[in-house]
């Protein structure tokens, strides 16, 4: 039984360490789909984490602060759209001038108003998201099987978790199902034929960056005011470069990216557990070189040992329209 | 406002080369002066005391040539690679374990003479660099990896592996802290301190030592190999057409090999600095943010060595100046200086272009004026 509570908490916490990356991964197909490169999550994800804590923290209220940091991704992502569509500049740039921008600026302005080394405060219950555990959670917990998978797997999470999981589906249909997807996948392959349709190119790429501004600000709030109750510095620690890597290991479609999240998740879930374990044979390992195991997996699977990534095929190039 | 088209044949190279980084340039400091009012500052004091403590006394001077250094090696490390169109963002990884390659060398082989440790010890630090690139640029090459995902996994990968090998096999086992024993006295790099004696100025302590000269030195280096060299002609092909450069013959993957190689080099001679001329010991993180600050370096200088020595010597500015502005202002943390980088790089890789069409035909339209006068 043991064994099997083991695994049940090992998968509630590759649910729980997945969220961020699914929520960065959908918003990085909207971006990508588009033809814009986006390594500027790592960053967004970072000033979401930041805003939405200080905001909770001022406003007593974490919807209001993942409000806040919607607004202030988007904006981010518009910097980057003004930057890398409008003026043409180098998109990769782009991305990196924010990234470093945003490590900078949250722990500077974390350090001149708390006062703290790059802390904001704790925030209180009213101030975060609390877990929410389903109807009859605790009464169907003594049955095997079911119990364990009702009550101990899919109860008891934030809702940041609840809707990271939602999102997939509904990116699947918007990008596959409705006409805005057909363009918004053809101003990635072909901007030039969907501009001789009629439909601005400009225009689709900002609206994507804006879709991919909302989807990044949960990622950062997940962080900060649900399964942390607090901003602190560099708290996003490569999970935008992660989820970017899953959504290039599943091939920039919502399914498969998340199955590839799903599997950083349950790494790096399964590198927590390992911390400080003996195994057979090799005896423990030490934890500087466990914690490195999502990282070296990153390389693994974007060196595409289970088949070459196809990129959209106007990835990363300005559209210039002709006059 | 891109309605403006300018010839760019008319443009003198003044204009392109100078002006329009100083604009952009300049309005990034400004954006930074309006953050250091968010945070509750005055942005002129800071900037009085930014000159004060970067120019003021001799002993913050030395300490802005120090910073100039490691910057100079950094910056050249993001152009060099970026001449290919590679965006190697290692650089911060590449120089921690460049460090490891100047620390085993001087460590083993401190019993020969001293100009020849100090030569194996500087191609140790370019080797274990370039090994540290090599790995990202053969899977861009070979698999399509993108080398900015890699290379910045190869960063998170360097630090845990340098902790591991600090905390557990090559620590001073003597000392809690995580760092190695000391290097022998007899082999560290003469510092300005010494120099200074000669010159009849007398200052306590200064990082500054002969490290600077090596990077003088990779500047003419650099600019000889990508300009004058058959091989820097391919690189750039590969960079600026892959496809009419396999037309033309040349290979793009071992060029990107190459490149990302030499880049990875020059970010580990870094470690020339920080460990055979400053602190002689391997310490936890001490690369500081070197790597990342050399891509602002770069794209301010145009990825070229004429523009990467000034843009060092402002980012060595920024840097002790910067370090002035915390000791004296509350609010400022070093932090702030890194938002001030990601800005420079905004406006001056970025958003290029922002300004650039109006100020390139407000001077052809100022010149044509005179001709025709």
């Amino acid at each position: 039984m043991e064994f099997l509570s083991d695994i049940a908490s090992l998968i509630n916490s590759t649910l729980r360490i997945s969220t961020p990356l699914v929520f960065a991964a959908m918003a990085g197909i909207f971006a990508e789909r588009s033809g814009v490169i986006d390594f500027s999550l790592e960053g967004k994800m970072l000033m979401a984490a930041f805003v939405a804590a200080v905001g909770s923290y001022y406003l007593g209220n974490p919807w209001l602060g993942l409000l806040l940091a919607i607004i202030v991704c988007v904006c981010l992502s518009m910097l980057h759209g003004f930057a890398s569509v409008t003026h043409k500049g180098d998109q990769v740039v782009s991305c990196v001038a924010i990234n470093i921008l945003i490590i900078g600026l949250t722990t500077a302005l974390a350090a001149a108003w708390f006062g703290q080394a790059g802390l904001t405060p704790t925030l209180n219950e009213d101030q975060r998201f609390l877990e929410i555990h389903l109807p009859f959670s605790d009464a169907l917990r003594d049955i095997p099987v079911i119990g364990t998978l009702y009550s101990d797997i899919l109860s008891g999470h934030y809702i940041f978790v609840y809707l990271a999981y939602l999102s997939v589906p509904l990116v699947f249909w918007i990008v596959f199902k409705t006409s805005f997807g057909l363009r918004l996948r053809a101003v990635g392959e072909n901007p030039s034929a969907v501009d001789t349709a009629g439909i601005n190119v400009f225009t689709m790429r900002y609206k994507a960056l804006a879709i991919n501004g909302v989807l990044i600000a949960f990622a950062g709030a997940h962080l900060s005011t649900a399964v942390n109750a607090n901003f602190f510095r560099e708290m996003s620690a490569g999970r935008g470069y992660l989820a970017l890597a899953a959504m290039i290991f599943g091939k920039w479609h919502p399914k498969t990216a998340l199955i590839a999240c799903l599997l950083f998740g349950f790494t790096d879930a399964l590198q927590i557990r390992l911390q400080g374990v003996e195994l057979p044979a090799i005896g423990e390992i030490p934890v500087q070189l466990i914690q490195a195991i999502p990282y070296v997996l990153t390389v693994v699977l974007l060196a595409g040992f289970v088949g070459k990534a196809i990129a959209p095929n106007a990835i990363g190039q300005p559209y210039i329209k002709e006059r | 406002m891109s309605n403006i088209v300018v010839d760019k044949s008319k443009v003198p190279w003044w204009v392109s080369n100078v002006i329009v980084p100083l604009v952009n340039l300049t309005l990034a400091l400004l954006v930074s002066g309006l953050f250091v009012f968010i945070a509750g500052e005055n942005p002129i004091e800071a900037v009085k005391l930014i000159i004060y403590g970067s120019f003021g006394y001799i002993q913050g001077f030395a300490y802005t040539l120090y910073y100039t250094t490691n910057f100079i090696f950094t910056g050249l490390a993001f152009a060099v690679a970026f001449h290919c169109r590679l965006f190697n963002i290692g650089g911060e990884g590449q120089a921690y374990i460049g460090g490891l390659g100047v620390f085993l060398v001087a460590i083993n082989l401190s019993f020969l003479p001293v100009p020849i440790v100090w030569l194996l010890a500087i191609f140790g630090a370019f080797l274990f660099g370039a090994a540290w690139a090599y790995i990202p640029a053969y899977l861009q090459s070979k698999r399509g990896s993108h080398v900015v995902i890699t290379t910045i996994m190869f960063n998170f990968i360097a630090s845990s592996l340098m902790i591991f090998l600090l905390v557990d096999v090559i620590r001073d086992t003597n000392q809690m802290a995580p760092h190695t024993v000391k290097l022998p006295e007899e082999i560290w790099l003469p510092s300005f301190e010494a120099f200074s004696g000669i010159l009849g100025i007398k200052i306590r302590y200064s990082p500054l030592n002969l490290t600077f000269l090596l990077a003088i030195a990779s500047l003419f280096f650099v600019w000889f190999l990508v300009w004058k060299t058959k091989w820097g002609y391919e690189m750039r092909a590969v960079g600026h057409n892959t496809q009419a450069a396999i037309y033309a013959g040349i290979s793009p993957h071992k060029n990107i090999i190459i490149a990302m190689c030499i880049s990875g080099g020059l970010a580990g001679l870094l470690g020339v600095n920080e460990i055979l001329g400053v602190s002689h010991k391997i310490q936890a993180g001490f690369p500081a943010g070197y790597g990342f600050t050399g891509i602002a370096v770069a794209l301010m200088g145009r990825n070229h060595p004429i523009g990467i020595l000034p843009a060092a010597f402002l980012f060595g500015i920024l840097y002790q100046g910067g370090s002035e502005v915390t000791f004296e202002m509350p609010n400022i943390t070093r932090y702030m200086f890194v938002a001030v980088q990601g800005l420079i790089i905004l406006f001056s890789g970025a958003l290029e272009n922002l300004f650039r069409p109006q100020i390139e035909s407000f001077f052809v339209r100022r010149l044509n004026r005179e001709v025709n006068a």
